[in-house]
C-alpha cells in the first residue's frame, strides 16, 4: 500500500503573531515556522504503517513556495521514503491546494491520503474534505483512531458529545487529529540521514490549474478586547457580583 | 435566489444553532430554506417551521441517512445548490465535515467559522487560534460559510414555514457508518449549555474532577467542560474537552476552576459572556480573560460557592 501525506509550514504553534502595522495581515518576516502540528500527526500515522508492515512507501508532499522543502524534511526525517514540493505561490486557499494535490495524487496514486485535521495559521479545516470530493473518495475526517482492514480504513472521529466509527472504502482522504498519535521526536541523526533522502520539485503551473484566490483578505485586527477582571476577595462577594451586577444567578 | 441552511438535529431535537443561523440569514433579505437530511424528520422538520423567518423546510429522508454521512450530505447539497446564492451550517463537526465537500463539488471556496458578517459577502473570521480576527470578502456566485452559531442572535418561533419531501440520490458507496458512543449524561450538551464549569490540571484527579465540579455544575444546571491538558492527565473524558481542537462553547456563565489559560484552551472559551475564574496563582493568563476572578484554593472556594447558591 502506498501513502500520500500532505504536510504545511506554518508559523511554529509557540509564536504569538502580530499584525502589521497597517492592518493588512500578519508579519511574517522572520518568524519561525514549523510543520503544522496536525499534519505531523498525519506523518506520524503514515511512517507506522509502514513500520508495521501495511504500507510500503510514504510520499511527503508540501504545496507552496520553495521554503516548504525544511517541512518535507522533518516529514523524510520522522520516516517519510520522499517527498514532493508542489511549487506555486504563497498566495493558495484551500480549493486550490486541494485542484494541486489532486492532479498530483492522480500521478502518484495513492491508496491513502493523510492530511492534518486542519492549518493552525488560516484555522480554515477544509483542503482534506474539499479534496476528497474532488477525487470522490471517501473521507474521514477528525480521527483519532485508524485501523487497516480488508481494504477499508477503520476510523473513529471525534463528534459533539461523543465519537463515531466508519469505514471508509480505499482510497480515501483522512484527516487527523491531535489525539490519533503522540507524533515522535526527530533526533538529529535521522534529520542528517533525511538529507540524503530525495525531493523532488514540481511546478504547479506544469498542471495548468486556475488557483487563483477566491477570497480576498480584506484586513486583520486584534480580536476585541474584554473589559479588565473584577478580582474578588471573597466567594460571597463573588456570589453578590454574579447576582447584582451580571445578573447570570437567580 | 435564496439561502439554504443545513440543519443539524441530536434525538430528533432540533439544535439551538438553526434558529441561530435563521437569524444570521436575514442580513441576505432572501427566502431562507432549511434542509434536513436523515430518517423520520417529522419533528425536527416541525421545529423548523415554526421558526421565523424560514420560507420553506426541505427534507430528505431515507433509511440510509440515518446516520449522515459528509459524502451524502454533499452530494444532496451540491445537487441544489446552484439555486441558491448562499448556503450556511453551523461550524460544529458535522457543518466542518460536510461544508468543505459540498463547496469543492460546487467549485466555490468555503468561508469558515464566521463570527460576524460585516455585509453580505464580507464576514469577519477568527485566525491564529483566535489571536487574529481576519476580515474576508468572497467573490464566488454561491457564498458558502459556516458560522459560529453561537455569535448569533437566536430567532423567534410561531412561523408555520411549508415543508416538502425531496427524493435522496443514490447512497454513496464510498463509507459505511459503523457506530457511535455516546457520552452517558444528564447534563445539557456542552455546545449549548448556557452554565459550563470546566477545570484544568489543578483538580489532581479524576476523582477530584468529579467530586469538586459536578455538584457545582449540578446546581447550575450546567454542562462540565476540561482544559486539554486534564483530558490528556486523565483527569476528564476527550468528549468534553474545550479548546481549539476540542469544543468551542459560548454559554451566559462560564466558571474556570484551577485553569491557568492556554491559547488553546482560551480559543475555545472566548465567546463566553460572564467569565469567572478561580485559581490560586494571581498570575495566571486566565484572569485576563475574566469579569470576575478570585485567588483563592480551589478545593474551598468551589466547594464554599456550591454551599452558597440555592
Amino acid at each position: 500500500m502506498k501513502l500520500l501525506v500532505a504536510v504545511k509550514r506554518v508559523v511554529d504553534h509557540n509564536i504569538k503573531v502580530h499584525i502589521k502595522p497597517d492592518g493588512s495581515d500578519v508579519e511574517l518576516a522572520n518568524v519561525r515556522m514549523s510543520i503544522n502540528p496536525f499534519d505531523e500527526n498525519a506523518v506520524e500515522a503514515a511512517v507506522r504503517l509502514k513500520e508495521s508492515g501495511v504500507a510500503h512507501e510514504v510520499v511527503a508532499v508540501a504545496v507552496g513556495t520553495a521554503a516548504a522543502q525544511d517541512v518535507l524534511r522533518h516529514a523524510l526525517a520522522m520516516g517519510a521514503d520522499r517527498a514532493i514540493l508542489l511549487e506555486s505561490g504563497d498566495t493558495l486557499q484551500p480549493l486550490g491546494t486541494a485542484k494541486l494535490l489532486k492532479a498530483l495524487i492522480e500521478r502518484e496514486q495513492p491508496d491513502l491520503v493523510l492530511l492534518g485535521k486542519q492549518s493552525i495559521d488560516d484555522d480554515t479545516c477544509q483542503t482534506g474534505q474539499m479534496l476528497a470530493a474532488l477525487l470522490g473518495y471517501g473521507q474521514g475526517t477528525f480521527i483519532s483512531a485508524l485501523e487497516m482492514e480488508n481494504g477499508e480504513a477503520i476510523v473513529t472521529r471525534e463528534v459533539e458529545g461523543g465519537s463515531e466509527r466508519i469505514a471508509v472504502a480505499l482510497p480515501a482522504v483522512l484527516t487527523a487529529d491531535l489525539r490519533l498519535n503522540e507524533p515522535r521526536y526527530v533526533k538529529l541523526p535521522n534529520l542528517m540521514m533525511a538529507k540524503k533522502k530525495p525531493i523532488q520539485t514540481i511546478q504547479a503551473a506544469e498542471f495548468g490549474i486556475d488557483v487563483s484566490p477566491r477570497l480576498a483578505l480584506v484586513n486583520v485586527a486584534d480580536p476585541p478586547a474584554r473589559k479588565p477582571c473584577t478580582m474578588v476577595g471573597s466567594v460571597g462577594e463573588l456570589v453578590e457580583k454574579l447576582r447584582s451586577e451580571a445578573r447570570v444567578l437567580p | 435566489m435564496s439561502v439554504l441552511i443545513l440543519a443539524e438535529y441530536d434525538n430528533q431535537k432540533l439544535k439551538p444553532s438553526v434558529a441561530q443561523l435563521v437569524s444570521a440569514a436575514q442580513c441576505w433579505k432572501q427566502a431562507v430554506h432549511v434542509l434536513l437530511v436523515g430518517n423520520d424528520l417529522a419533528e425536527p422538520a416541525r421545529d423548523a417551521a415554526a421558526i421565523t423567518g424560514v420560507a420553506g423546510v426541505m427534507c430528505v429522508e431515507a433509511p440510509h441517512l440515518q446516520h449522515p454521512l459528509a459524502e451524502d450530505v454533499a452530494n444532496i447539497i451540491a445537487g441544489m445548490g446552484r439555486e441558491y446564492s448562499v448556503i450556511l451550517a453551523a461550524h460544529s463537526a458535522f457543518g466542518r465535515n460536510v461544508l468543505p465537500r459540498a463547496a469543492a463539488l460546487l467549485d466555490v471556496e468555503m468561508v469558515g467559522n464566521v463570527v460576524e458578517i460585516q455585509a453580505p459577502a464580507t464576514y469577519v473570521r477568527p485566525i491564529y487560534v483566535g489571536n487574529v480576527f481576519a476580515t474576508v470578502r468572497s467573490n464566488d456566485p454561491i457564498q458558502v460559510v459556516t458560522l459560529r452559531a453561537s455569535r448569533f442572535d437566536t430567532a423567534g418561533t410561531g412561523n408555520h414555514a411549508e415543508i416538502v419531501n425531496l427524493a435522496p440520490p443514490p447512497a454513496s458507496a464510498r463509507t459505511r457508518w459503523l457506530s457511535e458512543i455516546r457520552n452517558q449524561s444528564d447534563r445539557p450538551e456542552l455546545g449549548s449549555a448556557s452554565v459550563v464549569v470546566s477545570g484544568g490540571r489543578s483538580l489532581g484527579s479524576a476523582e477530584n474532577f468529579e467530586s469538586v465540579l459536578s455538584p457545582l455544575a449540578d446546581k447550575l444546571h450546567g454542562a462540565l467542560g476540561a482544559t486539554r491538558s486534564s483530558v490528556d492527565a486523565g483527569f476528564a473524558p476527550n468528549d468534553i474537552q474545550i479548546g481549539q481542537t476540542g469544543t468551542v462553547v459560548a454559554p451566559e456563565l462560564y466558571i474556570a476552576v484551577g485553569i491557568s489559560g492556554a491559547v488553546q484552551h482560551i480559543a475555545g472559551m472566548q465567546d463566553s459572556k460572564i467569565v469567572v475564574a478561580i485559581n490560586h496563582d494571581p498570575d495566571a493568563t486566565i484572569f485576563q480573560m475574566a469579569d470576575y476572578g478570585l485567588v483563592a484554593d480551589l478545593f474551598e472556594a468551589v466547594p464554599a460557592l456550591t454551599a452558597a447558591l440555592p
